[in-house]
């Protein structure tokens, strides 16, 4: 196995009530790689995702973060989520909090940095993510793209050693997308190891070191993006691949 | 009017009771229905047991009854304390019961994803919960709480029946002097409507600053 691995998850299950959702996921990341997860809703993509933070349980398997197994419910647990950013598919932006305290909130409270120079660095991310004029508004007052950008933000506050997006751009307007994949890609290019599920095919062309093709809960094809588009292995990459590429 | 007039202190004595169990009783119930509600939700199975059985026994209980418990009871186990002390135990245990539910039904409204998010940074229950959770789910029970505390105040007179100065029993006394029954409980119920409208528009200041917009 690669020394390298960031990621490690080893014969993982998982079961909502008697549909088993995750089935035997074998799969790592190494570090600085950009893997993208794709596949039909209810393959199980956005679980698997969710279970590298433990926002989600698993019922067999282990999943290792950085060579270490992820603890259980507690302070370890806590520790280990602020090294792993999340984006989520709603956003999930403090509606209560402004833009800048949403950035700097954690960095705070869990990071246990002085407010100001909480305040300083998120400025320096919100401006890197284009939005440092917003720092003052309710996530409300933003449009969706903005929102996930400023999210985006939010997670990179904890200097991630890995950022989770769980299908960043699903809720978004169309012309809303590419701000949002821009961030992205601009991530990628830096270095940032990225597990990604989405079902944006121009990003995981041009961005993927692999793709990952996910159907009924078990990965079907792990392979470079160029194989994958060009040449699909297996008949249900085709067949997902032939519905959407169409238009 | 001769009935307020003649008999003012008594009736400032009673009123004051009142007002005093309903304000230490109220915090009381504030303070023990938000540990409960924060029980209920945690993550630890025990103390979700513990906020179950602490809602399940006080909120089925008849005040009364919860009142006898507390005034003969603790005595039993050589707990003695003055009455009033008592009567604020027995009330803000009980409202507590309904405070936690107001809590918790707030908690409801905020959003999975909320949580998640403080969650997914590293933030701890407590953090996530007082930080990001509570205080969108305040906005939301604002108008309930006002409810369940003017209900207190009401349930107060209870303790009138176990030797606690409050305002109901003021009737006793001034009925024994023979004044007429209708005047002597109208200026009771004023007493009442003072201390009630009072909590309402409190709530309703509360709620104009933070309730939810819409």
């Amino acid at each position: 196995m690669a020394v390298d691995s960031l990621i490690e998850l080893r014969g993982v299950n998982k079961y909502y009530g008697q549909s088993h959702v995750l089935q035997d996921i074998d799969l790592t990341v190494s570090r600085g790689e950009v893997v993208v997860v794709i596949g039909p809703s209810g393959s199980g993509k956005s679980t698997l995702c969710r279970t590298v933070n433990r926002l989600e349980t698993i019922e067999s398997g282990r999943i290792l973060i950085d060579g270490r197994p992820l603890p259980e419910e507690g302070r370890g647990l806590a520790r280990l989520r602020a090294e792993v950013g999340m984006v989520f598919q709603s956003f999930n932006l403090f509606a209560h909090r402004t833009v800048l305290a949403n950035v700097s909130l954690a960095q705070i409270k869990v990071r246990g940095r002085k407010k100001e120079d909480a305040d300083r660095r998120s400025l320096r991310l919100l401006d890197r993510v284009g939005l440092a004029s917003q720092a003052d508004k309710l996530p409300a007052q933003l449009s969706g793209g903005q929102q996930q950008r400023v999210a985006i933000a939010r997670a990179l506050a904890m200097d991630p050693k890995v950022m989770l997006f769980d299908e960043p751009t699903s809720a978004l307007d169309p012309e809303m997308i590419n701000e949002v994949l821009e961030v992205m890609r601009q991530l990628a290019r830096e270095g940032m190891t990225m597990v990604v599920v989405t079902h944006e095919m121009g990003f995981a062309r041009s961005a993927a070191n692999r793709v990952v093709f996910m159907a009924d809960g078990r990965i079907v094809e792990d392979r470079t993006p160029d194989d994958f588009f060009t040449a699909p292995e297996s008949e249900r990459a085709r067949d997902f691949l032939s519905k959407i590429l169409k238009h | 009017m001769d009935v307020l007039t003649q008999n003012f202190s008594l009736y400032a004595r009673g009123f004051l009771g009142t007002l005093e169990l309903t304000v230490y009783a109220s915090l009381l119930a504030l303070a023990l229905g938000f540990v409960m509600a924060a029980c209920r939700v945690s993550p630890v199975g025990s103390l979700r047991a513990l906020g179950t059985v602490w809602v399940t026994v006080l909120r089925n209980t008849p005040l009364t009854l919860l009142f006898f418990a507390v005034v003969l009871g603790l005595p039993r186990f050589g707990l003695v304390l003055p009455f009033q002390l008592f009567a604020v135990l027995a009330l803000g245990c009980y409202t507590s019961a309904f405070i936690c539910e107001v809590l918790r039904s707030g908690i409801n409204t905020v959003p999975v994803g909320q949580g998640e998010a403080a969650r997914s940074l590293g933030m701890s229950f407590g953090q996530t919960l007082g930080g990001i959770v509570l205080p969108q789910a305040f906005r939301s029970v604002i108008p309930p709480i006002g409810s369940t505390l003017i209900a207190l105040a009401k349930n107060s007179a209870i303790a009138g029946a176990f030797s606690v100065t409050e305002l109901l029993g003021t009737y006793k006394p001034l009925n024994e002097m023979g004044y007429g029954i209708v005047w002597t409980f109208v200026w009771i119920a004023v007493g009442y409507l003072i201390i009630t409208l009072a909590i309402s528009g409190l709530f309703h200041v509360l709620e104009k600053r933070y309730g939810a917009a819409r």
